[in-house]
Parts: C-alpha cells; structure tokens; sequence
C-alpha cells in the first residue's frame, strides 16, 4: 500500500527533480550562450569602433602631415607623382626664406600684441557683468539678461558699416583701437560661460566675507575669481584663438605693413608669392602652430569648456 | 553715451514697491548697474547703435562721403527685383548649409555616439578629432586651398587611389561648394564634443530601465538618446546656420567667389558691396536683410523644433 503510494510520489519527484535539474541545465547553458554572444558582440563593437576611429583620424590628420611634408619640399617635389611624403632634401629653408621674403616676424609680434591684449579685455568686462548677473538684484536684470543672449544670434555684418564709419570718423583707422577697445566691453558669450560657472560656487563663501564687512570688489577679486580660474582660463584659451585668427577686422581697419598680424600676413604672402606652395605652406605653418600648441597643452580644459557652455547653453 | 546713461540709472520706483524701498536696497540696485555696466555700455555702443544706425543706413544712398541720401524702399526694391548677385549669394549660402547642417548633424553625431563607449583610449581620439575645429582662418583656408588642387592636391592623390578620376574642385562653380562642406567638416570634431556633452548628460537611469526591458541598442538611440539630447541638437543646428552666414575668411582666401561666383558667400557678397565698391547704403540693406533672414530661419527651426524637442524638466536650450 505504502509502497504503491510512494512509488509514484517518488517517481514524480524524481521526474520534476530530472525536470528542474534539465531546466537549469538549459537555462544555464542559454545564459552562457548569451553571455558568450554578447562578450562577442562587445569584441566586434569595440573593433569596429577602433576601425572606424582610426580610419577617420588618419584622414583627418593627412591635412596636417601635407602641410608639414609640403612646407620643407624642394621645388621639384611638390609637383612629383606619386606623392613624396618625405621631402629629400628637406628643405629648413623654406621657413627661413619666409622671414626674408616678408616681415613675417613683425606680423608675429604683432598678433602676439593684439591676442594678449585680447585675451586680457576678454576677461575682465565678461567677469565684472557675469558677477552682476549672477549674484546682483536689480530692476531690469532678467530682461537685459535675456537681450544679452539674443545678441548672440547679431551676426557681425549687421553692426560692421555704422561702427567702420564711427571709427573712422574718430580716427581710430591704422590703430588697433578699433578691434580691441570693444573687447573690453563684456562680450555675450563670455558673459554667459563666466555666469554659469558662477552661479557653482556656493553662496556661503561671500557671504561670510560680506559679513565681516568686505566690499563687493574685494570679495569678488579675491574670493569670486580665484575659485573661478577654470573659467577664465577657458574663457582666455577661446580669446586667445579668436584674436590669433582674426581676420576681417585687421583686414578693414589696418593699412601700414608693419602693423599687419600674421592672418592678414599670411594672406599678402600667399598673394604676393604667385604659386609658390612649399612657402605658402611654411608661411600657414608658422601661423597654425602657436595655436595647435597651445590646444595640445590646454586640451583638457577646451573640452570642459565645451562642456561647460554646451551642456547648459 | 547719453542713451546710456538714461538706461543705467534706475527708474523712480514705482508706487506699489516704493515706499517700502529702503536706502540700502536702492544702493544695491545702484551697484548692479554699475557691476553690469560693461555690458550694457557695449550692447549700446558696439551693438544697439550700430544696428539701430546700419537698418536705418539701409533706406539710403551713401559712398561714405557726405550726407547719407534718403531713397527710401529702392534698395531693398532693388536687391530682390534686379540684382542677380544677391540671389547668387543667398543661393551659394543655402545650398552650401542644406549641404553641410546635416552632415555635420550625422557625422558629428555618429563620432559622438563612437566615442561614448567605456572603451579604452577614447581621450585620445577625442583630442585627435577635436583639434582641427579649434584652427581656423587664413593659414588654414590656404592649406586647404592647396589640399583641393586639381593637378598637385592630395584630396585628387587619395581619391586617385581608389581609381576616381581628378575632380576639378576650385576650378568648376558644381564642386567648389562640396569642396568647401568638405574643408569645414574637417572641423566636425566641433559639434561632435558638443554632441558627447550632451550624451553623457542623460541621467544613466533611464538606460538602465531600459536595459531591464530588454530594449536594443536601436531603441535605446531612439527612444532615450535622441530624445534626451534633442535640445543639444537644436543648439547646434541654430548656431551652424548663423554661422553658415558669415562664412567669409574662406572664400575670400581661396577662390575670392569664384569660379563664376559659385562660393559668392553673402557675407563675401555684402563685404565688396560695402568696402570694394563703398555703396554703404545698398550694403547696409543687405545686412538688414541678412539680420532678417537668420531671425527667420532660426523662429522657423525653434518652431519645428517643437515637434521634436523634449526639453526634460523644462529646461531650455539657453539656460
């Protein structure tokens, strides 16, 4: 009797043990198999990414080697076919006779002028008016902070004629007056990176500051700006770059050779050269490698730059 | 100055807020005007005025010398009826950013999406990709010019390689705007960091519920990134299209217009108008115009953009 009853119990239970065993066993070998599936699909994503990332960084980077490779060839081998990538002799030359053929230093010294000037203006009017906007309550601020940001939308050309002609007009032609005097006046995206950043710091820090009876400015210059250094120092990188490249306003506003930067320079040089690419070459060469070294140095902070005015703006 | 001046001083204080207005809260409201005055200075010398001044120039005929000669709506009359150099120019600005917006769109996009991934040296790439959008102007304009020679050209060398025949970039008006969207892809590394910022601020969350739903890697673009970073997009999109604008340096380097005006940029246009042949007034109808046009275009994309912008929390594009 017992024997009748249990053997079919046993028999179910062994079945549903073989079963629940089985099951596992299945599931086990299937998670596994996903698991090996998508280790695999993550090894042919990281690959393909790895190839397509490499692909692109070398086209990308075939601009630069020509530049480079072209800028120290002799004459005959700029017209060569197929291409010599490594210039036999390699003609140091070249940059020499950049110097020679053009007051190539002079327009050096004289962007270096105008960008560190710039870079200067762009900090200080940015960062007074960003504090206001950030930390100050006055009638009129969500308004006026609104119109800053549509500003960013003028483009130049809609301001360029009246301001050329008042210039002009006030003799400021043949100066750098024209291009750096505005600069001092905070210009909106600078303004906005610098508010941003200062709407981070905690409101404690000046606050105890003001209640032991600091002014306004000697709390903001020397509580405000040194917690603020990542902004100004990316604020100076964009500046720097701006002012390193700038182009049309030197072009309409500077007459005299010797106060010529390097991007109108470069322009005469190219024009007076009359297809001479190896000089040509050597000549932008000159021109792109401050900046180039520059961003290699600062490349963590442009990123977070980008970040920083991207994200929130 | 004066209007200046008329700005920064603070209102009487109206009658409701007045009489509770102590001294030292009217001193603080004097000091944020005297904290923000570098902008507000500079927004009515350098951009108010000379706006204000270059749409009212617009409604005149002036070489600079002399008064300013009202002639009311003929410039405007004339650049849309009779003058085939601004249609030229707007046509070369459009078809040059129906061309490049999206490229940059995809491309920059793609090259974001690439570089999220928890994989190994993605830093470097990202600085490799990054460094030419930081480079620009003349110098770059003429390698550029040289890269896109028909004869010498390394951009001919490469496709030679694989079996295309030179392509007469800057010497034929079909290929010198594709040469030019070429060049200034060179620099999509640009809006690609933006792109990347905008990925890696979608909250993990979401894509962790997703993950838990079984969601593919094609809905989770789909239904989570794309929509979280859709803002980013926007911002970029506006920004690509002013830009788009006031692409001057380039074409003024490498192919001064040409061929056949075939990369006669607007503001290339607008800036010979006014400093070659110094027609001020016509000039400044053209940059009236051309403010006109951007506000245009950029409420049209702000209002398309509400079809598929997800502002999560609200929170805008511009802060």
């Amino acid at each position: 009797m017992t024997s009748v009853v249990e053997a079919p119990e046993r028999a179910a239970g062994e079945r549903r043990a073989r079963r629940l065993n089985g099951r596992g066993i299945a599931r086990q070998a299937r998670a596994s198999r996903r698991l090996r599936t998508k280790r695999r699909e993550a090894v042919t994503r990281a690959v393909v990414t790895y190839v397509l990332l490499i692909a692109g960084g070398v086209i990308l980077l075939i601009p630069f080697a020509w530049l480079v490779s072209t800028s120290l060839k002799p004459p005959t081998e700029v017209y060569a076919f197929p291409i010599v990538w490594i210039p036999h002799p390699a003609m140091w030359d070249n940059y020499v006779q950049v110097f020679q053929q053009s007051p190539f230093a002079r327009y050096l010294l004289n962007t270096a002028i105008i960008t560190s000037i710039g870079v200067i203006a762009s900090l200080t009017g940015s960062s007074i008016a960003a504090y206001a906007f950030a930390r100050m309550e006055f009638r009129g601020k969500r308004v006026m902070f609104a119109v800053m940001l549509a500003t960013l939308m003028v483009p130049i050309w809609t301001v360029l004629i009246p301001t050329y002609i008042f210039f002009e007009k006030i003799g400021w032609l043949n100066t750098y007056l024209p291009i750096l005097v505005p600069a001092f006046f905070a210009t909106p995206f600078n303004t906005f990176l610098m508010r941003q950043f200062f709407l981070t710091i905690p409101l404690e820090l000046e606050e105890s500051a003001r209640v032991d009876g600091a002014s306004r400015w000697y709390t903001f210059v020397r509580i405000i700006l040194p917690l603020a250094r990542p902004a100004l120092l990316i604020i100076s990188i964009f500046a720097f770059f701006y002012y390193w490249n700038e182009f049309l306003l030197p072009l309409l506003y500077i007459q005299s050779q010797d106060l010529l930067p390097v991007s109108v320079g470069v322009s005469n040089f190219v024009a007076s050269q009359q297809v001479n690419f190896p000089l040509e070459m050597a000549a932008s060469a000159i021109a792109i490698a401050p900046p180039l070294i520059l961003f290699f140095v600062f490349q963590r902070w442009f990123i977070q730059g980008i970040v920083v005015s991207g994200v929130k703006g | 100055m004066t209007a200046t001046l008329g700005v920064t001083t603070p209102a009487p204080p109206l009658a409701r807020s007045g009489a509770k207005r102590s001294g030292l809260k009217r001193r603080e409201e004097l000091e944020g005007y005297i904290w923000v005055s570098p902008w507000l200075i500079g927004f009515f010398a350098f951009t108010l005025l000379p706006f204000l001044a270059s749409f009212a120039l617009g409604f005149t005929d002036w070489n600079g010398v002399g008064t300013p000669k009202w002639v009311g709506l003929s410039n405007f009359i004339h650049l849309f009826t009779a003058d085939p150099l601004f249609w030229q120019s707007l046509k070369v600005t459009a078809i040059f950013a129906a061309l490049y917006l999206p490229l940059s769109l995809v491309l920059g996009f793609g090259l974001a999406l690439l570089m999220n991934q928890p994989l190994p040296g993605m830093r470097f790439f990202r600085t490799l990709y990054y460094a030419p959008s930081v480079l620009s102007g003349v110098a770059v304009a003429v390698l550029w010019g040289f890269i896109f020679n028909t004869n010498f050209g390394v951009l001919n060398w490469m496709l030679g390689l694989v079996g295309i025949a030179p392509v007469p970039w800057l010497e034929s008006s079909f290929w010198v705007l594709p040469a030019f969207v070429i060049m200034q892809l060179w620099g999509v590394g640009g809006s690609m960091l933006i792109y990347l910022a905008g990925i890696q601020g979608v909250p993990t969350e979401l894509y962790d519920a997703a993950l838990v739903d079984g969601a593919t890697w094609r809905s989770r673009l789909r239904h989570i990134t794309l929509p979280m970073t859709s803002p980013t997009i926007l911002f970029n999109l506006v920004l690509g299209l002013i830009g788009t604008f006031q692409i001057f340096t380039q074409a003024y380097i490498i192919t001064q217009g040409g061929p056949n005006y075939g990369s006669y940029f607007y503001a290339l246009n607008l800036y010979d108008t006014a400093f070659q042949d110094l027609r001020l007034g016509y000039a400044s109808a053209m940059a009236t115009v051309l403010f006109l046009i951007i506000a245009l275009v950029s409420a049209a994309v702000f209002r398309w953009s509400r079809t598929w912008v997800y502002y999560a929390g609200r929170r805008g594009p511009a802060g």
